[in-house]
């Protein structure tokens, strides 16, 4: 008897489930609105750093130009593909972007088979001469030259000469701001030490802050007084180890002084919101063209903030020496080396 | 040389001792659970859920000492939970511990977004206060000012002295042990399980506690598998309180060394290190490095 009732009890509660599922919505004046959708990197939205950079995007390109935008935050990376095809197959949305390097195989497949939708994938890893979908708009920063100004200002400003590096994921995307970050130290003072480390060799690694605090305090406590972080997420352990010990750090992505006012010297800045704002407008242009595009000083895709926050630590005098070091880097007179 | 002088420093030792903490509060929690019986790998999804509790309490009371109280209760309702299904209603521990973690995991991620609409981290509040006076001392202060560090080391002697010198500690045992000859001492053998899993309950928390307070906010993943190697430490530590104390400083130490290694960029690569306590598991499971045996009931209903 008892369990007769409890049967027809899950039975209904299934039944009030189901019935609960979102009705479609009925169709919309707005329904001729454009429609992207973007899937995001590990951390996912709110990690204040590259994932963020990219909402921003679109929040701009949904004030700016009126469309219409929908997101997937995959949980762990294995969703990635699936929620890549989920967008695509949907009807309403024409655009779909993949943001991060792990989206390089996945959405250069996924283009091939949805022939008639755009895709835009920001760091795409392009191998030289392989032929990309012509759907497809592959993205790159040189964040090499970027890390280069960076770690000039750290190698001009260290009292210790000794300055770190913290990665999240080792590889290559992340081997190039380390490689850019040092040689950048190098070319203004050739003594500097550098105390380089990763938080995993997996994704985790861009998600992990305890681990990111715990790697930077060994870094501080072994003389490093600035530290360059390139770990998403895992950067916000780096700005508490900061702000515990009193020493500099340099953010990533965006502009990150908020998260640690007083502790950031600077921040790399990549202008991944501007790029996908792009690719937004020129597809509601109907100028959209797939290919690759490579982000450098010279088209201001990688820059360093300079602004009221941090002029009392980077003097004049700096500053003029870096600009000058970005001139030098735009004519090619200086060449940064990749690893 | 280098790494030498890296290791010899009070920083160092201040680094394994943080390390240890979470490591030895999840293997305690673990251990009074397997000890009356109650197999719980959701260690891991119970330092979540604490964390996560604290951090959402923190953040919309601004009372850190009520968040501390309220994420430990929280942590025993769930541990309840845990209770029911696995000694009440008899389900497969494993499953249940499974089920636990994915929820949790889940449920942490899901408060976010809702709250925060991030799906990644919190703002960021204030942490447990620390002791007066000791934490003002440069270097080492900020771990032997910290009350649930010191109670970590407390726990030692104090596990050690409740499964091995009370009435209380004993009957526990005897219900992971040999449940049928506790029962027909007149043993309530479920509610000594039952005591395990909210012991249990009571030392995650603390664990997640822990990490949220530190760290002053809650990222998602933040927690990254320790929950897991509080349970390998546990093993190694072949169930015993001391025994599993230097399994867990094995752990923190390994651990703190892989970044002096990193740092120092030595020819030793670091992945070595990092794999180096896992190989010892793996050692100690396959019966090298002395015979582990788990209380004799571990896992089987009751």
């Amino acid at each position: 008897m008892k369990k007769n009732i409890i049967c027809i009890f899950s039975v209904l509660m299934v039944c009030t489930l189901i019935s609960c599922e979102k009705k479609k919505e009925p169709a919309s004046p707005d329904n001729n609105r454009l429609k992207v959708g973007l899937v995001f990197d590990v951390g996912g939205k709110g990690d204040k750093s590259f994932n963020d950079a990219a909402y921003k995007g679109l929040e701009r390109a949904k004030n700016e130009l009126g469309i219409e935008f929908e997101i997937i935050d995959p949980g762990d990376g294995s969703d990635r593909e699936s929620a890549l095809r989920r967008l695509s197959s949907r009807t309403d949305i024409g655009l779909i972007f993949g943001v991060g390097f792990i989206f390089t195989d996945d959405i250069t497949r996924i283009a091939q088979e949805f022939t008639q939708k755009k895709f835009a994938c920001v760091d795409y890893t392009i191998t030289h001469g392989k032929e990309i979908p012509t759907n497809l708009l592959a993205l790159e920063f040189k964040e090499d030259e970027g890390s280069f100004l960076v770690g000039a200002i750290a190698g001009l400003l260290t009292t210790t000469n000794i300055v770190g590096f913290l990665g999240g994921m080792e590889s290559a995307l992340i081997k190039k701001f380390e490689s850019g970050y040092i040689q950048g130290v190098k070319y203004v003072n050739p003594g500097c030490k550098i105390l380089t480390a990763y938080v995993s060799v997996t994704g985790e690694g861009f998600k992990n802050a305890p681990k990111a605090k715990e790697i930077s305090l060994t870094q501080y406590s072994n003389g490093a007084d600035i530290i360059y972080h390139a770990s998403g997420l895992s950067g916000i352990g780096l700005f508490e180890a900061a702000k515990e010990l009193n020493k500099l750090a340099i953010g990533v992505d965006l502009d990150q002084y908020t998260e640690a006012p007083g502790q950031v010297l600077t921040s790399m800045t990549k202008q991944v919101d501007e790029v996908i704002f792009q690719a937004v407008k020129d597809y509601k242009e109907n100028e959209f063209n797939g290919g690759t595009k490579t982000l450098g000083l010279k088209e201001k895709g990688v820059d360093y903030v300079y602004d009221d926050n941090n002029k009392n630590l980077i003097t004049e005098e700096i500053r003029t020496k870096i600009e000058i070091i970005r001139e030098k880097i735009i004519s090619g007179e200086i060449k940064i080396h990749t690893q | 040389m280098e790494i030498i002088s890296g290791i010899l420093n009070i920083a160092f030792l201040a680094q394994v001792l943080r390390l240890f903490t979470p490591y030895y509060l999840g293997a305690s929690a673990a251990n009074f659970s397997e000890r009356s019986g109650v197999v719980n790998i959701a260690i891991e999804g119970f330092m979540i859920i604490s964390a996560v509790s604290f951090a959402l309490i923190t953040l919309s009371t601004g009372n850190v000492f009520f968040a501390l109280f309220a994420a430990i209760v929280i942590n025993l309702l769930f541990a309840l939970l845990f209770a029911a299904f696995t000694v009440k209603l008899k389900v497969n521990m494993i499953v249940t511990g499974v089920g636990f973690n994915l929820l949790m995991a889940g449920l942490a991620k899901f408060l976010l977004v809702l709250i925060y609409q991030s799906s990644s981290n919190t703002p960021r509040y204030e942490s447990l206060p620390t002791i007066p006076v000791i934490n003002t001392i440069p270097v080492i202060g900020e771990v032997l000012g910290d009350y649930i560090i010191i109670f970590t080391f407390l726990l030692v002697i104090i596990s050690n002295f409740i499964l091995f010198k009370t009435k209380f500690g004993l009957r526990l045992r005897s219900a992971g042990e040999n449940p049928e000859a506790g029962e027909s001492l007149g043993i309530k053998i479920r509610n000594y399980r039952l005591y395990g899993t909210l012991i249990c309950g009571f030392l995650s928390a603390l664990g997640g506690i822990w990490f949220a307070s530190t760290q002053n906010t809650f990222s998602d993943g933040m927690i990254a598998g320790r929950g897991y190697i509080a349970l390998a430490a546990m093993i190694i530590g072949k169930w015993k309180p001391v025994n599993i104390f230097f399994a867990c400083l094995m752990f923190a130490f390994f651990e703190a060394l892989e970044f002096v290694l990193q740092i120092s960029g030595t020819f030793i690569p670091s992945q070595f290190i990092q794999a180096l306590p896992y190989i010892i598991t793996i050692l100690v499971l396959i019966g090298i490095i002395g015979k582990t045996k788990p209380p004799a009931a571990d896992g089987i209903p009751y």
